[in-house]
């Protein structure tokens, strides 16, 4: 018997039963169109997330204080803060930077009237809008004179400007920030949602001076923020800060650092690492479902065996081998799984598209998941299908054709 | 006297090769040869003597009736025959050849080319077209689909289903589904068919209907019959008749009126 033929003959009697054919496929549509919406989700979050972190300004670099240990790990408490004069002496000596900033962020509670909010407080040097490319939608970014003043002016966000002004200006309206006042200056740019959600026009940006005199009552600066005069001079503007830093904090040869120059490349690695190891946790949770719909169809399938136990015994009567018989049961398991293959692509393509767009993730369908995926479903059919097939395979003629 | 000698001898010589020809279709084995073969199921205290040494030879082109009360061994004869279950003793030959020690593969292949099967429960496959069913065992042989539905369509119509081929099981009548099944075992020609109670399940009149068409194919085709029936008027249709009990034959007989069966050796005959 050929294989068309037997393709033929399993076909037609899985649509004897189409309702159960359909529900035995079940289990594998399930599990093969989680794959790909799982696959197209961690996808289309890198994608995201890509586009993000380059949005930062692709030159960014970060230096912070503590050791080798991870964004939030490290002797961050330990480690002594930088000073003005560590921004002074990267500007002065570190050929490959274009802009320095200094960075502190608070949480605050901001107050106009009756209306009060709680937001993230940031204090930046002027650079900043430069270094993370961020204009202003209304008014201007804080200036020199903003800095030197230490003045109490400062640029909000689109969300600060709607929660304390509703739909008024608020360019040179007034607002209580911790324990003063301050004038706004200007409304940065909007930049939406982040990919983690967060509400990137939910912030009031204060000179770092004031920041440093009003809110931390200290002289020190948390992080500093740098951008590179090219994206090829990175790697040499690491070399320099790192120099640099070792030299200005004393840290003998052989030591290790008590900072860490991060560009943003490596924080692009790390979440390509956090969504890699969530898509591949994800696809094992769908392989555990397409296996638990393999056995679905070996349940089916060894069902069906017994239910046919007699159609079986008249196919041998007229002259069916064993192997006739193997191979029309294995090839029905195999057309049951890999119809399910089918439909979980279809319906894992039509989830993904609705997905990413309800959650506004660019949408990246897994062409070589697709192609995995309903190769594993065949494989499942095969596997889960040996077992029914040869019990069917080696059923006695006659012992078949009694069968009640 | 001399032309009369020639006549003699001439006469002498006809006989002998009369002789010698019979003794050439003698030496040609029986197209289905039974020796000494029993059935035992179970073992021990359990065991059932199925059959307890039957000897039967059958002849191609033979319509054979076997009756018996049940459990007389006359289906498990039948399964043997049809190398459908194995005998526990006893030798079983096709045509000479030792059917008996053939692997599994080879007595499927063998039923599906020599051996046409009716049951009494017509055995189709269900929420299948008759041509479907039919098909079935050209599917086995390997025939290419265009051949097996002109077949398939050809066999039909031998029953009279000509234009019955797209109905399922479930729309046939009982008539309808066994002419089916006949069709289904005529369709690779077979030398001999074997049917298990017929008409079992049927009424007289379509009863007659089948035994019309199984008459017809054993003397227009030649196909060999080998008929289990408990109805002695079913079993009128047949030449040989074929009486078990309790797992032996307890007689043979043979029609003597029926064109075909008077060339047949009279000590073949068993009272």
């Amino acid at each position: 018997m050929n294989l068309i033929t037997s393709l033929g003959l399993a076909v037609s009697a899985l649509l004897r039963n189409r309702m159960r054919s359909l529900l035995t496929t079940l289990g594998v549509v399930i599990g093969v169109a989680a794959v790909i919406v799982m696959q197209a989700m961690g996808a289309g979050t890198t994608e995201l997330v890509t586009a993000e972190i380059s949005s930062f300004g692709s030159n960014m670099l970060v230096v912070v204080p503590g050791g080798d240990g991870g964004m939030f790990g490290g002797s961050l408490l330990s480690a002594p803060l930088f000073s003005d004069a560590d921004l002074e002496a990267i500007t002065r000596e570190c050929d490959a930077v274009r802009y320095v900033s200094a960075s502190g962020t608070r949480s605050v509670r901001v107050v106009k009237g009756e209306k009060s909010h709680s937001t993230t407080l940031s204090g930046v040097s002027p650079a900043y809008f430069a270094i993370r490319e961020w204009s202003t939608d209304a008014g201007r970014a804080l200036n020199e004179d903003d800095e030197r003043q230490a003045a109490k002016r400062c640029v909000i966000g689109h969300t600060v400007a709607t929660e304390l002004f509703g739909g008024q200006d608020p360019l040179d309206q007034e607002f209580r920030l911790h324990d003063f006042t301050c004038t706004v200056v200007g409304v940065a740019e909007a930049k939406g949602t982040s990919a983690f959600g967060m509400d990137q026009d939910d912030l009031v940006f204060l000179p770092h001076s004031t920041f440093n005199r009003r809110i931390l009552g200290d002289t020190k600066i948390g992080s500093i923020i740098i951008s590179t005069v090219s994206a090829e001079r990175t790697d040499e503007a690491i070399q320099q800060l790192q120099s640099l830093m070792r030299q200005r904090r004393r840290i003998r040869p052989g030591d290790e650092d008590d900072f860490r120059v991060r560009d943003m490349r490596e924080v692009q690695e790390m979440l390509g690492n956090v969504t890699g190891v969530l898509t591949t946790l994800l696809a094992g949770v769908a392989a555990i479902s397409l296996i638990v719909g393999g056995i679905g169809i070996m349940n089916i399938m060894l069902v069906s065996v017994t239910e046919r136990t007699r159609e079986i015994g008249v196919r041998m009567a007229v002259g069916a081998r064993s192997r006739d018989i193997l191979q029309q049961f294995l090839i029905e398991a195999m057309v049951l799984s890999s119809l399910g293959g089918l439909l979980g692509v279809l319906i894992g393509t039509g989830l993904s598209v609705v997905v990413s767009r309800a959650l506004e993730l660019p949408l990246m369908l897994p062409f070589k998941a697709m192609l995995i995926a309903f190769a594993f479903s065949l494989l499942v059919g095969v596997i889960f299908g040996v077992f029914p097939a040869r019990k069917a395979a080696r059923l006695r003629p006659i012992e078949a054709l009694r069968y009640e | 006297m001399r032309s009369r000698s020639d006549a003699a001898a001439e006469l002498d010589a006809i006989e002998e090769r009369a002789i010698e020809e019979r003794a050439i279709e003698e030496r040609a084995p029986p197209l289905l040869s039974l020796r000494g073969v029993t059935k035992v199921y179970g073992q021990g205290d359990a065991a059932v003597h199925a059959l307890r040494g039957v000897d039967i030879e059958i002849e191609a082109g033979e319509f054979v009736s076997i009756q018996g009360t049940s459990g007389s061994g006359k289906s498990t004869m039948m399964n043997i025959i049809g190398c459908l279950d194995a005998a526990t003793a006893g030798e079983y030959r096709m045509e000479g050849e030792l059917v008996s020690e053939l692997p599994p593969d080879v007595l499927a292949a063998l039923r599906n080319s020599r051996i046409g099967f009716i049951f009494q429960g017509f055995n189709l496959l269900r929420r299948t077209s008759s041509a479907a069913n039919v098909e079935l065992p050209l599917i086995y042989a390997g025939v290419p689909r265009i051949e097996r539905t002109r077949k398939a369509y050809a066999a039909l119509a031998a029953v009279g289903l000509a234009g019955r081929e797209r109905a399922t099981s479930s729309e046939l009548s009982g008539g309808q589904q066994q002419r089916v099944a006949i069709a289904r075992a005529l369709v690779n020609d077979p030398e001999l068919i074997l049917a298990d109670e017929p008409t079992g399940n049927l009424d007289s009149r379509t009863s007659a209907e089948i035994m019309d068409i199984l008459t017809a194919l054993n003397r227009e085709r030649g196909i060999t019959i080998v008929m289990v029936t408990h109805d002695q008027e079913i079993a009128d249709y047949a030449d040989r008749h074929v009486f078990f009990h309790d797992g032996q034959i307890r007689s043979d007989t043979r029609d003597r009126d029926r064109v075909g069966v008077e060339r047949r050796a009279p000590e073949e005959r068993r009272a």
